[in-house]
């Protein structure tokens, strides 16, 4: 067993709880910009004041606390931890040891520089190596090529294809669901390895 | 325009009131094998009481975000179970629907499919919606075969998402958009 | 102009402002003209942070210039099963007005209810007696549909209330050429 690796630290950036006091202004920023929201949510995208996003922070926070199938972490940079994106687990169903992911990095000059797929490599390790979940869900629209790639590089494989699921820019698109077992994320690692 | 909106060929799509639910819903409650076809996670069981606080609280907030109906047999206006539109998302006129019949008499003699047709005109030519979307489990082949009458189209399997006895079991995702069911016969209002 | 979001502060400092202004609120609102404090504003605008319905939409109308807090635009009274919305658009600060603030920001939030809420069709209802933002709306593409005859009274007189309405199919087509 390996206790000595860090859990949370990547070689560009790490995984880390929310500020509270810095992370509303940044994020609202991102939720001004369109793409961004309609690349995360199938809800109508809209912008939010600093105030809300703030508000929103309790609620997840509070929701960890409760619930507990609910892990969510800020992704900053190493050194000096500014925030540029979120990744979570979530729905976490313990009995039947599954969980989904969601991933954003907010800023589109911060995209492209592999911060996403670090966080994604952690937060599988996570999942399987210390949540000992069984298998990851992910619904990506069919307009978001780059997560879509994104998590076919991290060995997700489409399983449903929900037809015309969602409407934007007056036409339809489809939902893919993609998922990830276990056993498939621990070849990928030791094949890494080798 | 409609008579008969609410109302299929051997069912009917109704409301009674919290008391009656939640006596029905605590002693389905108690058929393991029900909650097993109906539901992916842990079986717990709930008193009548509890489950009508619970539900008087969803009235309350009730802001047309879900459609929940109950259904009762045309023939002797029984209880059967319960067919809900639920996770709405209007933006994309998209939403689920789940169904469960609790009285296990009625199973395999087609009030299930009855009960789909209705709610699926309800989705289409009341709420408008563009596609219907559900969830079931591989260990359930009586309602595959009967979704796939009410004209679901197959759309893709969650590998392994259920651990029940030891053994995982996909979960089958299947969807239906207005287009393919006007084409049905059934159903037909227009 | 920029739609966007602001913290109840900001918000309360605006509205609370702009109601001094009678002219302002008689052309937006059929409400007998009636002034709040900020901190009133406030407490409302804060006890809807954390509302999380998606029927109603409330943007801030900022410059692109500086940056400042010129109005709001809001999208609402959704018929979901319908598709139909509500809009409803107010420029507080008097010296925007007449310069195309408004029209842009209505052609910003009809491409958000046709793209984005995939709406069949937005409504709005204007008073006669606003024939500026009665031509804004015509430029932005509103058909008018009917008026309520003398339903507003003010100063004595009796004037009408416009209604006009805009549907999907004509947005996209007016995009289109």
């Amino acid at each position: 067993m390996d206790i000595q690796t860090q859990l949370f630290e990547g070689q560009l950036i790490c995984l880390a709880p929310i500020d509270h006091e810095k992370d509303p202004e940044i994020e609202s920023k991102w939720t001004h910009d369109p793409e961004y929201l309609r690349m995360l949510s199938a809800k109508p995208a809209r912008p939010l004041s600093p105030a809300q996003i703030k508000k929103k922070y309790e609620a997840i926070e509070k929701e960890m606390d409760e619930s507990r199938n609910t892990f969510y972490f800020t992704i900053r940079m190493r050194g000096d931890d500014r925030l540029v994106g979120f990744i979570k687990i979530l729905w976490v169903e313990w009995t039947n040891g599954n969980g989904w992911v969601e991933e954003g990095i907010g800023d589109a000059n911060d995209r492209g520089h592999g911060y996403g797929s670090e966080a994604l490599r952690l937060v599988l390790r996570y999942a399987f190596a210390e949540l000992n979940l069984f298998r990851l869900s992910v619904v990506i629209p069919e307009y978001n090529q780059t997560a879509l790639h994104l998590f076919a590089k991290a060995g997700f494989v489409e399983e449903v294809r929900r037809r015309e699921a969602y409407q934007r820019d007056g036409r339809y698109w489809d939902a893919i669901h993609l998922g990830l077992l276990r056993e498939e994320w621990e070849v990928q690692v030791k094949e890494a390895a080798e | 325009m409609t008579a008969s909106l609410f109302q299929g060929e051997l069912v009917r799509l109704t409301m009674d009131n919290p008391e009656t639910l939640a006596k029905a819903f605590s002693r389905w409650g108690r058929d393991s094998e029900y909650i097993r076809l109906m539901d992916g996670g842990a079986e717990r069981m709930f008193s009548a009481k509890i489950i009508q606080s619970w539900i008087e609280k969803d009235f309350e907030k009730d802001v047309g975000q879900d459609f929940f109906f109950v259904i009762h047999t045309l023939e002797s206006d029984h209880l059967l179970g319960f067919v809900s539109l639920f996770g709405i998302d209007w933006n994309h006129g998209n939403s689920w629907v789940g169904i469960g019949l609790g009285e296990r008499e009625c199973w395999g003699k087609g009030y299930g499919t009855d009960a789909m047709q209705v709610v699926l005109r309800y989705a289409f030519t009341e709420l408008n919606l563009h596609r219907v979307t559900l969830g079931v489990f591989e260990y359930n082949p009586r309602a595959i075969r009967s979704y796939e009458k009410a004209g679901f189209v197959h759309e893709g399997r969650v590998r392994k998402e259920l651990l029940k006895d030891g053994q995982r079991w996909d979960a089958l995702e299947m969807g239906i958009l207005r287009d393919e069911w006007r084409g049905g016969e059934k159903g037909r209002l227009i | 102009m920029h739609l966007g979001m602001d913290n109840p502060e900001e918000l309360a400092k605006c509205f609370s402002g702009w109601r001094r202004d009678t002219e302002y609120y008689r052309l937006l609102d059929t409400d007998p003209v009636r002034m709040f404090s900020v901190k009133a504003f406030q407490k409302d605008f804060e006890a809807n942070l954390e509302k999380k319905s998606y029927d109603d939409y409330l943007f801030t109308i900022h410059t692109l210039k500086d940056d400042r807090l010129i109005g709001f635009i809001w999208l609402g009274g959704i018929d979901w099963n319908h598709g139909n919305g509500w809009v409803g658009i107010g420029l507080g600060e008097r010296e925007y007005w007449g310069k195309g603030y408004g029209t842009d920001a209505m052609r910003v939030v009809l491409g958000f209810a046709f793209t984005e809420l995939n709406l069949h069709r937005v409504s709005l209802n204007v008073f006669a007696y606003n024939p500026r933002a009665i031509r804004s709306y015509e430029k932005a593409g509103f058909q008018h549909e009917g008026r309520l005859r003398k339903l507003i009274c003010r100063d004595g007189q009796r004037t009408d209330d416009v209604w006009m309405g805009i549907l999907g199919e004509e947005w996209f087509k007016q995009q289109e050429s």
